[in-house]
């Protein structure tokens, strides 16, 4: 009998792995020196197990252990490189150029840049969510400072071809950043071969800690200075003040090692899965779409539309399955996912959205029982749908007048 | 979000769902919303034309949880109603008996809407065969 609840929802957080909290555990308890006291054993504990952890979170990208910078989180990350490199190159140029698909730690970074009186261009995606590298190397001019496109996408998890983009930002002699916080330790990811710049990575989406992340800086061809956004101390060679968490930093080390160890494995087993519930559900179930391209995908992620069914309403069918929706009905503003529409996907469609992260610890048994239960659902809900009656009558809706409020 | 126990009872056992006649004499249909907005309300009436009692009604709703639980509603208290009382029906009792939220008020509203452009179908189609009189 498979255990309730199930968490499916990996994109938002990963649990932590054992292994993790058994490597932090000393440095909750007995081992809590400051990594900045030079003058003591408790100090320098710390500080060599922070570096211990520098180079596993260095070798998962093939980065030197001196150009990662620890931060709290993927937000403060995306947050330093973005304002980080504008502020220090702000002489040289003052145009950024981003996507539309992109977290709000960047969308919204680069409109508080726009205000400060730097010039942002939000690329548009195609409909499968990859940026068009045309486009892109229309918008580079020389006033260009910064390329910022993700790696991974959080919601449809496409993933954009970062090694071609690195290579026309190099050619153009601009910056490049990515966001690498859904790839990191999910995908091969090297930022040498990728002329990666910049990369953001978060320790809670591979399994380690919240509130513990990183940012690649490279030191050298080219040499990538930022002004801090957080002064004081001068810790983590003046880029990012503040006392290191400890404890977070070396659970962040032992889940990127892990991470390095058995991503070729656990790969290919999340692929499995999610291949297995795709083909379970489009199998049973009549109009569902996949959003966004099926090839260039996460292994574990699974964004579907299940026509003519409210995602909230779906997602109370199966409650003891953690997932999330596209729908307006599960945020706060009411909008249904801004991701979606820059996909090109209708309203209608965003509505009936539903993210699933298939992620280390789920089985088989697991995914077997969430296809049934969504199918079951999904039935269940399309027989109190008046949408579906209408298209089964053969009633085009999108020829209807709806008497919206 | 955590739904009132109302709310989930609605949901895991809807009433009155499904559909009557739309061509018959006697049966008024409102739809309500927009695929597009996240909520559709189709909701029908059975009228006795003699009495104007609402003998029947049912539902199918695209919506959430909410718009499920508040059209599973409307249609349980219409029935048996005058149309002048179903008139009466406000969004917020339908608030208060479900313990909406908020951010789930639009759902009332919709519910609402849906009894009054049903009966409103219904009498276009009985003030018609009056004015044939």
């Amino acid at each position: 009998m498979v255990k309730l609840p199930i968490y499916m929802d990996n994109h938002a957080t990963t649990p932590l792995d054992p292994r993790v909290l058994d490597a932090m555990m000393p440095y909750l308890t007995n081992k809590f020196g400051n990594a900045a006291s030079r003058n003591h054993q408790f100090g320098w504990d710390a500080e060599q197990a922070v570096e211990e952890s520098r180079k596993n979170i260095a070798a998962l990208i093939g980065a030197d252990p001196r150009e990662i910078v620890i931060t709290s989180g993927a937000t403060e990350s995306d947050n330093l490189a973005v304002k980080g490199v504008a502020w220090m190159y702000r002489e040289k140029g003052d145009h950024i150029i981003t996507a539309v698909t992109e977290h709000k730690a960047i969308l919204d970074t680069c409109k508080h840049l726009e205000k400060d009186g730097f010039r942002v261009t939000f690329l548009p995606v195609q409909n499968n969510g990859l940026v068009d590298l045309d486009d892109l190397k229309r918008a580079i001019t020389d006033k260009t400072i910064l390329i910022s496109i993700m790696t991974a996408n959080n919601e449809v998890g496409v993933i954009q071809d970062i090694k071609e983009i690195g290579r026309i930002a190099r050619e153009r002699g601009v910056l490049f950043h990515t966001d690498a916080v859904q790839a990191g330790g999910k995908i091969p990811f090297d930022v040498n071969s990728m002329n990666v710049d910049l990369a953001s990575f978060s320790a809670h989406k591979m399994y380690g800690p919240k509130g513990v992340g990183a940012l690649y800086v490279r030191r050298r061809n080219p040499r990538v200075l930022l002004t801090p956004i957080i002064d004081g101390g001068g810790h983590e060679r003046g880029m990012r003040s503040g006392t290191l968490n400890v404890p977070g930093i070396v659970g962040f080390g032992k889940a990127a090692e892990l991470a390095r160890l058995e991503l070729p494995k656990e790969s290919a087993e999340q692929f499995r899965l999610r291949e297995k519930l795709r083909n379970t559900l489009e199998r049973e179930l009549d109009e569902i779409y996949i959003n966004g391209d099926l090839q260039k995908r996460l292994p574990g992620n699974l964004n579907m539309s299940f026509a003519y069914v409210e995602g909230e309403s779906l997602l109370m069918g199966i409650h003891d399955i953690a997932v999330s929706s596209g729908s307006a009905c599960t945020s706060a503003s009411l909008e249904p996912s801004y991701v979606l529409k820059a996909l090109g996907v209708g309203e209608d469609l965003a509505h009936t959205s539903i993210r699933f992260g298939i992620g280390r610890f789920n089985t088989e048994e697991e995914v077997d029982y969430v296809a049934n239960r969504v199918i079951e659902t999904v039935r269940r809900l399309r027989e109190l749908s008046p949408l579906y009656e209408m298209a089964k009558e053969g009633i085009d809706l999108k020829s209807v007048q709806w008497a919206a409020e | 979000m955590a739904y009132s126990d109302k709310v989930i009872d609605h949901y895991n056992n809807p009433r009155n769902v499904g559909a009557l006649p739309k061509e018959d004499d006697n049966v008024g249909t409102g739809l309500v919303g927009a695929p597009e907005c996240g909520d559709v309300m189709k909701l029908q009436i059975k009228v006795n034309s003699e009495t104007e009692v609402i003998e029947d009604a049912k539902f199918k709703t695209f919506g959430c949880g909410s718009a499920i639980a508040s059209s599973s509603l409307a249609t349980e208290w219409v029935k048996g109603k005058t149309l002048s009382e179903a008139l009466e029906i406000k969004n917020t009792d339908i608030v208060k008996e479900l313990s909406l939220p908020p951010v789930k008020i639009h759902c009332s509203v919709l519910a609402e809407d849906a009894i009054k452009a049903a009966i409103t179908d219904w009498k276009k189609k009985h003030d018609g065969n009056d004015n044939g009189k």
